[in-house]
Parts: C-alpha cells; structure tokens; sequence
C-alpha cells in the first residue's frame, strides 16, 4: 500500500480515454488524459470549443449521458475509481464531496422552485440535518457568497434575480456541503464583464476560505492566470502542455499554446506594429483527427517522420522545471527566439475626412404597462431610453469602438444607423446626407450600399436556406454594382478572394461552413457593396480565440485596404484596443467617455472606464493590474437611476450632487470627453489601472 | 495590396438536382425504422389509387349479388375477393376506388388550406402589429368552432360535394397551420440574416416568402403530413355522418356508416374500410414521426 | 393579470358575436327553404312566404339579428324548427347526457394519459418509452368512429357483452356509456399521452435536471419535485384544449352510438336546416373553445411561476 503519510490527490485521472458512440461510430472525445489535484490547488483547463474540456468535468461526475463512456483509464476521487462505484455510491459523493458550477446559471436553476428549497435539498440530502439547521446554513451560505438580502433570495424563484446573483446562489449551493473538489464550467461566459469580475473575486476566494481544490474550465487564459495554480492546454481532446500557471504562461512549450497566446490580443499587441497572429488551419473533427501529433499540419515545426508516427506522441517532462509536461517531440528543438511568423498587418491608413456623424441623438422605445396598476393609474407607456444624447464621429479609414455591457444601448444605436429604428430626436448624417429620421426601404439603394453591417452570431447570419454564392449575389444585385449575370459571378468569387475562402464555397450552404467561416462570408456580403461604412457588432464573439485572430485580422485588413470607416461594437476591451483608432465608452444609453484609444486606456479615466478596464481578464503575468470590483448589479434601461446614471455603482462618488444632477461633459481639445461630476484635473490623478512591467 | 485578387477559374460543382436530393431524402427515412412502416403505408395506397383503373376491379357502383362472405365466386366467373356489401357492390372495388377519392380530395384540400394558412401566419409573425391582430382574430374565430362542427355548418350550408370539403379544411385547418407559421416566423424574424436583409432595404414580401419561409418548411413538412392524415379522417368523418361525397360514389366513411347496423351477420363489410382507413391514417403518423426523428438528429 | 382576464373576456365574447352574425346571415340566404323546412316539402311559395311575413321575416334583417341577440343573452334562443319547442329546453337535456360522458371521460382519461407519458418521457428510448409511444401513435390513427366499428364488432356482436347502441331509452345506464367512453378515451389518450412524453423529455434533458442529479438527489426526488412539476404544466394546457377537441369527437361518438347528446342534437339540426337550433349549439361549443383556452392561458400563467411573478 502507498504510504499513508504522503498526500493523497483528490482527484487523480490516469491514462483517461473518453469516447461518443453514435450511429456514425466511435467518436474518441478525450485521449490519453491525465491530471492530478492535490488538496487545495487549483487547476485551470483551457481549451478552444470541441477539445474536450467540458466532458472531462462532466466523466469526473460520471455523467456521460446514454452514448458517452469512460473507454479506458481511472478516474480516482481520494484514491476510489469513480467509474467503479454504485449508483448509491457516486449519488453520496456528488453534490457533497464534488460539486459543480455550470455555464449557465439560469437553465440550472429549477424555474419552479424557490431559491431556498433548491438550496436546502444539499444538507437535507447529504447529511442529517434538520429543516431549521439546514435553513440557516443556507442563509449564512448565501451571506458568504456575497448575497445581499439573502432571506429574500431564498424565498425568491430563479428569474427572480439577476444573472450574476444566479451564479452566486448556483455556487453557494455547490458549496454548501464543503465539498473536497469543485468544477467550474465556465462559469463566467455568459454573465457581463463587470459582473464577471464580482464572481472571478468570489471564486480567488473560495479556495482560501474553504480549502477547496478546484478545476476551473474555460477557454479563456486571462481568468486562468488570475484564479488558478496550475493549467492543462487542451487541443483536440488531448492535453498538449501542463504546469504551474507561472511556468507555462512565462514560458510555453507547445507550439499550439505559443500560436494560443499569440493569438489573443494582449496589452501591447497592435493591428499596425505588433499584429496578432492566427493559428492557420482548422481544429480537425475528431473523426479526422491526422496520425501522430494532432496538431501537426497546423504547426510551423511538423517534421514528418518525427511528428507523425503511428505510435502517436506522449506528454513528455520538460526537464529541470517541476510538474511541467509537453506534448511534443520536437519541443527541445525549437528555436523559439528565430520565429518570428507573420502576421496580418499593414501601413496604418491615413485617416480622411469625416463620413459619419452623429448629433444628439435619442432613441426612446414605447413600452406598453398592462399591469391593473398602470390601468388604473391611466399610465400605460413607459419610455426606455434606450440612447440618450449621442455624439459621434468617424472618419473615413477609421475604427471607432463602441463598448459597453448589456444594455447600453450599443445594439439601439447600430440599428437606429442602420435606418431599422428610426430616431427619437436629433441627427445622423452620412457623407452630408440627413439619414436619421429615414428608415431603410425609403433610402436609396446607393446610400444603403454605403452603410453596411457585419452581424454577431455567425450561426445565424447567413440564410440556411440559400446558397452562399447566391447569398453575396443578391447584395451584388440590390446595390446595382453589376447586373449582368456573368459579372456578378465574377464578382462573387472576387468577393470570396477577398475573404480568402476557395472559390467553391459560392455553391455550399451555410451549414457546410465553419463559423469562422461564415463570419468571413459575412464579412464578404458587408463589403460586397462598396461601403462607406461598416458597423460590426460584436463580429468575432462568438468565434474560438485563434479564429477570432484570423477573423478580426481580415476585418481590419479589408478596411484598411478599402479606406472603409469601420464602427466596432463590443464587450471586449482588449479586442477593441487592438483594432480601434477612437473609443467610444457607453453605459445605459449615454455616452460616458469617448476619445482615442490611448486616452482611454489611460488617466483620466471616467470612473466605470476605470472599472471595465480592471475587470478585463488578461493572460499576461508580468501585466499588473489595480483591481475595482463594481457594487451592485446593472441597472435596468426601463428605470434609470437619477442623475449620473453610473452613480448607483460608482466607487467614486463624490456625494448628493451625483444622485441629482446629471454631470456636464468635460472635453479637452484633442476631443477626449468624459462625462463626470469630478473634474478633469482630479480624475487625472488616478492611477493607472493596467500596468505593463518596464522588464 | 495584401488581398490581391485572383482570377483563375477552378472547378465548380454542380449542385445536386432535386430528384437526386429527393431521394437522399427517402434513402435518409431509412434511419428511422417507423417513419419507413409509415411511407410503406402511404405509398401502398398511393400506388393502389394511381393503378386502379388498371386493375381487374368490378365497377365500384355496380350492384351484384349482396351479403357476399371473403372470397366468395361471383356470378361471371370472377371472385369478390372481398365479399360484397348490403347492395351487392364488390368490397375491394370500393375501397382501392375510395382511396383514389380521398386521396385526391385530402391532398388537394390540404394544399389549399396550405397556402392560405402560410400567406396569414408570414404576413401575422413578420408584419406583426394591427395585421397579426387582424389576421390572430380571424383565425381565433375559426379556430372556436370544433373542426367537425364547422366543417358539418359548411357542408349544411353550400351541400356535399367534393369542393365543399376543400372550402371546410380550408376554413378549419389554415388557422391552425397560420398558427404554426406564425410561430415559427416570430422565431426566424429575429435572427441576423433577416436583419441583413433588412438593411439592405429588402422589400417586405421579399423577406416573407424569399428569407423566411424556406427556413421553416422543416417543422411545416411534418404537420403537412400530419394534417394530411388528419384531413383524411376529416373526409371519412363527415362521409360517415352522411356530409361527405355525395352516393353513390365509393366513400370510406360511407362505407362503414351502412355497414355497421347489419355487423352482426356481415362483419367483415364494416371491419376492411375501417382498417383501410385506419392503415392510411397510421401511415400519416408514422411517416410524420420518423420525419421529425430524422429532422431532429442532424 | 386581471387585465388579462379582461381582455380574454371581451375578445370571446367579440368572437361568439361575430360567429352568430355569419350564421344568422348565412341562413338569412336561405329564408325559403326554413319556411320549406316548416311547412312541408309540398307547400307552396305562396304559403311559404306568408309563414315568413307572419313569423316577423319580412323585418330588416338587422333589426331580426338584433331582437334575437337581446333573446339569446336572456338565455331564450327561440323555437327549433324541428321539435317545435324551445331551443334552451332541448339544449339543457342534452348538455347534461353530453356532460355525463364528458366527466366520466376526463375522469379516465387524465390519470392514465398523463402517468403513461410521464413513464415514457422519464427514460427517453427505453423499452417503456418504445412500448408506450407505439400504442399511443396505433391508437390515435385510427379515426373515432373506426374505433368504435371494431369495439362494436368485438364487444356487441362477437361477444354479446354490450349493448350496440347507447339511447337510454329505459332511463340512465352505465352499460350503455362503456363503448362511448370507451373510444373516447383510445382515440384521446394517445394525444395526450405524447404531449406528456415529449414534455416529460424535454425537461429531464434540462439542465436544472442535470443540476439536481449531480447534486446528488435520490432519483426519485429528481422526478417528483424536480421534474414533474415543470413537466405537467404543458399537458396541463392540453388537456384543457382536449374540450375542444372533444367537441369533435363527441358528434361522431354521440351518432355512432346514438346517444341524445349534444352532438347530435347539432348534427340534426344541421341537417335538417334547424337554424336556431344551430345557433345556440354553436354559441355552446365557441362558449367552450375559448373558454377553455382561457382557463389554459390563466392555468399556465398559475403554473409558471417564471410567469406569475413578472
């Protein structure tokens, strides 16, 4: 027997394959995997889409669903095999000694029950205990967790509460029986980034406060680095490279996790000087997975004979470092400080005259009240301000950024351009031409060409029904650009060399593509036009990060060439400081900073630029960062708070005049405008809040 | 310029015709072993209504000798291979000819009431304020009679024939299948590709029948089978209750309406059209499950 | 929530107005053949319009549609052509032998639909679920009447166990409502029984089921306090639409098996051109369609707590 003085791992996995059988076959999910916790680590897996993570935490609870199994391998929870156990067995362990976090807290959440029952079921179930003790630990739990108020959650259904309150109730109630090991599942992803900032805080803690070791599964480095000891890269359902967090983010071993980092936009990356550089290629199904080294035709070292063995590459140590392991034959060799691969990038374009601008404009949404209240009282509309007071200008060959989380109004704003809604008051002029108060069908189809747009969801941009050729085509034809069949062909397959997509994808439908893919096509239907302007909102979102690289790269690169002024919507600040000239802060419909890029991401920060800046994620260790975790939860457009509508939140609140008094904007001449009660001067004073090491 | 444009032509595939993607489609329903009993099913009585004037069938109307048991030698040398009923008129002749009649009937009355429930449930879901309240009113008051109390007040009113019957599943099942569209339209309308369209100042009829309705005729092919099973029952519903095509002309539900008072001593004359009827009916339901199976694998 | 129920109100009783007007209009084309109806097949047009001009047809058709309507809400429907008494008479008579079946339907009828489709939606594809869903698609394909041919054919002429008709002419009989039911209740549950399973399904898919499994429940607790709940609030609305549907059903079962019901009370009258007593049957069964969606809208409303409190 193993000494029983050592340490045993809570959880270890030994040689784990994970394979789907359905009706095409096998389908070999995880390979060859290993990992092991020691009590209290924390341990991140990072990974793009379909490598494998999320079934790894879901085999670790041993819930595979009918066509999912364990093929081969251990699983050991303090020394016991999981897939040996019972039914009675692994009902014992789950929810009490290894408990879980998902993805999205509403759908975990029974929307029939109350918070407290849903809560009270972990004791009453695991141990014995009586509805009064249960009741309380409950109460102190919620309590723990951050929760104000926590006798109302109890008593409150899911819908009840906000989205970052659900994840904390959803992680109170994983942690209610102090469990040895919890698994996250990207537990952040669908919650906004300040909100994400509260739970990441909440979960830097947890470990500490309960001793709990942790898996943390995301597909995002920065998360990662900030609230995990150690990490495993996952590609194609292998590990590729494992070790301590300092080790593996200072110095990368696998070609895959260097393309990873080099892939993400990190402070210092820069679309003109220092580009982001994409992963070439495509993630294989696993069904197509090539011999040898998975990631092998992907990789700029391949060497055949070595890379490609039929035996297949195991995870070797690196030597001279602790618990660091490679999977990669070649990864001595490689000379890393000679590469220096190539990325999309080109002269900054000299920045023109202004095409676009926009004046105090309003978008104010009718919103029906049909409760008996607003019958009687005879008020039956409400007013969402969904955009107040907007000033904007873009130049031609410009990128100006329009950030903020949900319901700023950025997505009101887009389509109020776009001549989908129509403004409330003031004015949207293109090129000279008034175009707020003209919806799109009274437009004329040369000022609709000019003013095109590039859509989120790459699932749902194209037309599943038709062809994408036929697709670019009628955009070819609408606009006038050509009208001879023979020439819109043509120019069809030009657009897609412009895209770098091979020319027969004119005849494939939408589901036959990536969605990197289809957002390319996007991309080519926005620009098939000749626009003036493109409005992207949140174009590489919802895309892997090394395609979210390419993609962006494209967009940028097409603009840059065409002269095209481009309005980029997002959430993601670091994405938005690689590719933006002008950045444009928005938080419930006003604007609350604008100027350029550098003015942004530096003092004077307005006080909520100040806290979206903290609460982004970054993947770099030798970044410092202050951190400022906003109070409170977003308010709602339809009730905004009184006078500054940042003030409910604000760390920086100077005192009543915030709650009556709407700030005055305060501007420099260079056009850096910010939107708050406390002077330029002062705000200038602040630190900085991402600091690079001078090393 | 990094994007340069290249202009060599390279090799296009040719898109499958629609023939050759129909049968993908069948060789596909081999997936699902229920949806496969039910085409059978269908296509049994489809192939026997097509072949029927060809097929050695005593005329359906042509009253011989009654009361006739299964197999039963006819006067002229022939067999009634399925007896013969109250009147003397061969069994087999009177069903494979009704199938004929309710299949021609159910399938062009479902096609009608196709058209008019897609036109009302797109224009509903896309146009959306007074036009759906206009349009949702409509069908809501047809939709609060009963299919078969409305079809009986249409069929009292204009008399049975088979044009009478395409007017009331018209009126009875295209506020349902309006419904259903409608339903489906409100989902696809908020996806990206019709606000692409939109921006690009498509023409709303443009958007209706060229962006959304192909995208729905997913779930639209399943209820189309089944409401064609359903139409058939309606047929035969109303021929039992004495609404449906006017005698003599052979009639499923007529059928079994004079048979079943003198099932005592001729079962089987009321027993092999409700199993016609019912074996069609199943081949609807069947083939709609195992579309919808199919539908929801890929 | 009140409101709701307003507005639910004022639109039904918008549409049984509109659907009386039709009706009232579409006989109104058809004055000569009611005063046929009356009188005879071999009266003359002479004697048929001076039945129409005394019983008040020579007025404005309006003002007839009017003086009708302000009856019909007194609950005075007027006279059936066909029996010559008072349509509301005949009606309540019916309406209780139609109710009695109807009870007795739902009594069987929600117990067995909902735990066989809670049993086959709990393991999605297992033999259980196979079994069920297959009986359920037989049962349901075969047409009302087609049913009742073969229940006849077995239990009244092969078996000599039931009585072929249902007329309940010697006063009430529980032997006579077994067939009627009966088919009823085959040709029903299969719907239902399908609508229970496929919700059953989608919610054990659910991710708040995956929650309450990896939280180390006892099975059992999953299905009936996590489970359940959520996933009879969709066949709950169904079952309460099943009246409308039911409507249908029970003209074919009613005249199958001669049961003096409601359904054939409208069939009759149908047939013989019994115009008010077409319209007050009419007004019944569009009373029951909407309400009932009404009571399902609030009952899901109840259910749906996601619902109830926004």
């Amino acid at each position: 027997m193993a000494n029983t003085t050592a340490v045993i791992p809570v959880l270890e996995c030994k040689n784990v394959n994970i394979s789907y059988y359905t009706r095409a076959g096998e389908i070999p999910a995880v390979v060859d995997f290993n990992l092991t916790v020691m009590p209290g680590e924390s341990i991140g897996i990072v990974g793009e889409s379909g490598c494998g993570k999320s079934t790894v935490a879901l085999a670790i609870m041993n819930y595979m669903g009918k066509n999912g199994r364990v093929k081969s391998g251990q699983i050991l929870f303090n020394g016991r095999d999981l897939q040996a156990m019972s039914e009675d067995e692994l009902r014992s362990i789950r929810g009490s000694q290894i408990s879980m976090v998902y993805q999205e807290p509403m759908a975990s959440l029974n929307p029939s029950m109350k918070i407290g029952e849903q809560l009270m079921e972990v004791p009453l179930y695991h141990e014995d205990v009586t509805q009064a003790e249960a009741k309380q630990r409950s109460l102190d739990m919620l309590a723990a967790v951050k929760l104000p108020d926590p006798q109302r959650i109890m008593d409150a259904y899911p819908h009840q509460i906000s989205g970052g309150q659900q994840q904390r109730v959803v992680i109170a109630m994983a942690l209610l029986s102090k469990p040895a090991l919890l698994l996250l599942d990207e537990p952040t992803t669908a919650l906004d980034v300040t909100v994400e900032a509260g739970i990441v805080q909440l979960i830097k803690e947890i470990s500490s406060q309960f001793g709990t070791s942790m898996i943390y599964i995301s597909h995002n480095l920065g998360l990662i680095l900030e609230t995990c000891d150690r990490i495993t890269v996952m590609y194609s359902g292998e590990a590729v490279e494992t070790g301590s967090v300092q080790a593996v983010f200072n110095e990368m071993r696998h070609p895959y996790t260097r393309g990873l980092f080099a892939s993400i936009p990190l402070p210092g990356t820069n679309k003109n000087s220092r580009p982001l550089v994409p992963i070439r290629g495509q993630l294989p199904l696993p069904q197509n997975r090539p011999q040898g080294c998975y990631f092998g035709p992907r990789c700029d070292f391949f060497q055949a004979g070595c890379c490609d063995q039929e035996a297949g590459i195991s995870m070797r140590p690196v030597l001279h470092e602790v618990r660091h392991e490679v999977r990669c034959e070649r990864f001595e060799a490689i000379d890393w400080q000679s590469y220096h691969p190539e990325g999309l990038s080109g002269e900054q374009a000299e920045i023109g005259q202004v095409v676009l601008e926009v004046k105090h404009m309003k978008k104010y949404y009718e919103l029906s009240d049909s409760s008996l209240m607003a019958f009687i009282k005879g008020k039956k509309v409400q007013y969402v301000k969904a955009n107040e007071d907007i000033n904007l200008l873009a130049r031609e060959a410009e990128t100006v950024a329009i950030v903020g989380e949900s319901g700023c109004g950025k997505t009101t704003f887009a389509k109020v351009l776009m001549g989908l809604e129509e403004a409330t008051e003031g004015q949207v002029i293109l090129n000279g031409l008034e175009l707020g108060h003209t919806p799109v069908q009274q437009r004329k189809a040369q000022t609709v060409a000019l003013l095109q747009m590039v859509f989120q969801n790459p699932f749902d941009t194209l037309n599943p029904s038709h062809t994408v050729g036929s697709q670019i085509a009628r955009v070819i034809k609408k606009f006038d650009v050509e009208s001879d069949p023979e020439k819109v062909n043509q120019r069809v397959l030009e657009l897609l060399d412009l895209v770098k997509l091979p020319r027969d994808f004119a005849l494939r439908r939408p589901r036959q593509l990536s969605g990197g893919q289809k957002q390319r096509i996007g991309i080519a239907r926005a620009f098939a036009g000749n626009p003036a302007v493109v409005v992207a909102d949140e174009p590489v979102s919802a895309l892997d990060v090394s395609v979210q690289a390419a993609v962006t790269g494209l967009l940028t690169d097409i603009q840059r060439n065409l002269k095209t002024t481009l309005l980029f919507i997002s959430h993601d600040l670091s994405v938005v400081r690689y590719v933006s000239d002008r950045i444009v802060v928005m938080y419930l419909g006003r604007i609350m900073e604008q100027g350029t890029t550098d003015e942004i991401f530096n003092p004077p920060y307005h006080p909520y630029t100040e806290a979206l800046l903290s609460a982004v994620p970054i993947a770099d260790t030798s970044v410092k960062k202050r951190h400022i975790v906003l109070e409170g939860e977003l308010p709602s457009p339809v009730n905004p708070p009184s006078g500054c509508p940042f003030q409910t939140r604000c760390p920086r609140k100077i005192g009543a005049i915030c709650e009556t008094q709407l700030p005055s904007l305060q501007q420099t001449a260079t056009g850096h405008a910010i939107l708050c009660h406390i002077p330029m001067t002062e705000l200038n004073l602040v630190e900085q809040v991402i600091q690079m090491d001078a090393a | 310029m990094t994007t340069q444009v290249k202009l060599e032509t390279n090799e296009i595939p040719q898109r499958e015709s629609g023939f050759k993607r129909f049968f993908k489609a069948l060789i596909l329903m081999r997936e699902s072993p229920i949806g496969m009993v039910g085409l059978v099913l269908i296509l049994f009585w489809v192939v026997m209504a097509v072949i029927a004037p060809l097929l050695p069938l005593y005329d359906p109307n042509a009253i011989m000798l009654p009361f006739q048991k299964i197999g039963a030698a006819a006067p002229d040398g022939g067999t009634f291979w399925l007896g013969t009923d109250h009147k003397g008129r061969d069994i087999l002749s009177r069903i494979i000819w009704g199938a004929q009649k309710v299949l021609v009937w159910a399938t062009f009355a479902t096609l009608v009431a196709y058209i008019v429930g897609m036109l009302m449930g797109v224009v509903a879901g896309y146009l959306g304020g007074w036009a759906d309240e206009a349009v949702s009113f409509i069908a809501n008051v047809f939709l609060s009679f009963p299919f078969i109390i409305l079809c009986i007040i249409i069929v009292a009113t204009l008399g049975a024939s088979g044009w009478t019957i395409v007017v009331a599943v018209t009126f009875a099942s295209a506020p349902q299948i309006m419904r259903i569209v409608r339903g489906l339209v409100l989902d696809l309308k908020t996806r990206d590709y019709i606000f692409a369209a939109q921006t690009r100042g498509e023409s709303p009829w443009y958007i209706m029948l060229v962006e959304l309705l192909p995208n729905a005729r997913g779930p639209l092919i399943v209820d189309a089978c089944l409401r064609l099973g359903y139409t058939v029952v309606a047929i035969a519903t109303l021929g039992f209750l004495g609404l449906g095509l006017p005698p003599p002309d052979p009639d499923w539900g007529l059928m079994i309406k004079e048979a079943v008072p003198l099932g005592a001593f001729a079962g089987h004359s009321m027993y092999l059209p409700a199993a016609a009827l019912a074996s069609l009916i199943l081949g609807f339901n069947l083939l709609a499950d195992g579309l919808r199976e199919v539908s929801l694998r890929d | 929530m009140i409101v709701l129920a307003a507005k639910r109100l004022v639109a039904m009783l918008l549409i049984m107005l509109v659907v009386s007007f039709i009706l009232f209009s579409l006989f109104e084309a058809d004055k000569m053949a009611v005063a046929g109806k009356v009188l005879g097949p071999y009266s003359s047009v002479e004697q048929r319009e001076l039945w129409l001009s005394q019983n008040g047809y020579d007025a404005p058709f309006l003002t007839r549609y009017a003086a009708w309507m302000g009856k019909a809400v007194t609950g005075n429907f007027g006279d059936s052509l066909q029996y010559k008494v008072p349509v509301s008479e005949l009606l309540v008579d019916r309406l209780q032998n139609t109710g009695i079946l109807t009870l007795v339907f739902f009594i069987i009828l929600i117990p067995v639909s909902l735990t066989l489709g809670v049993l086959a939606g709990m393991k999605e594809g297992s033999f259980q679920d196979r079994a069920i869903s297959v009986v359920s698609v037989l049962t349901t394909s075969i047409p009302e009447f087609a049913t009742a041919t073969f229940l006849t054919g077995l239990f009244v002429y092969t078996w000599h166990l039931l009585p072929g008709t249902s007329s309940m002419t010697n006063g009430f009989s529980w032997k006579e409502l077994i067939l009627p039911v009966m088919v009823l209740v085959i040709y029903d549950f299969g719907y239902v029984t399908r609508m229970t399973r496929a919700s059953m399904a989608e919610v054990m898919t659910s991710q708040y089921i995956r929650t309450a499994i990896l939280k180390g429940l006892p099975y059992k607790r999953v299905i009936m306090r996590h489970a359940l709940r959520n996933a009879l609030i969709a066949p709950f609305t169904v079952i309460v639409l099943q009246l409308n549907w039911l409507l249908s059903g029970l003209v074919v079962v009613e005249v199958f098996f001669a049961y003096k019901g409601f359904g054939t009370l409208l069939l009759d009258a149908a047939l013989f051109g019994d115009i008010y007593v077409i319209e007050a049957c009419v007004m019944v069964a569009v009373f029951i369609a909407v309400f009932s969606q009404f009571i399902s809208d609030i009952g899901y409303t109840l259910l749906n707590p996601r619902i109830r409190f926004s």
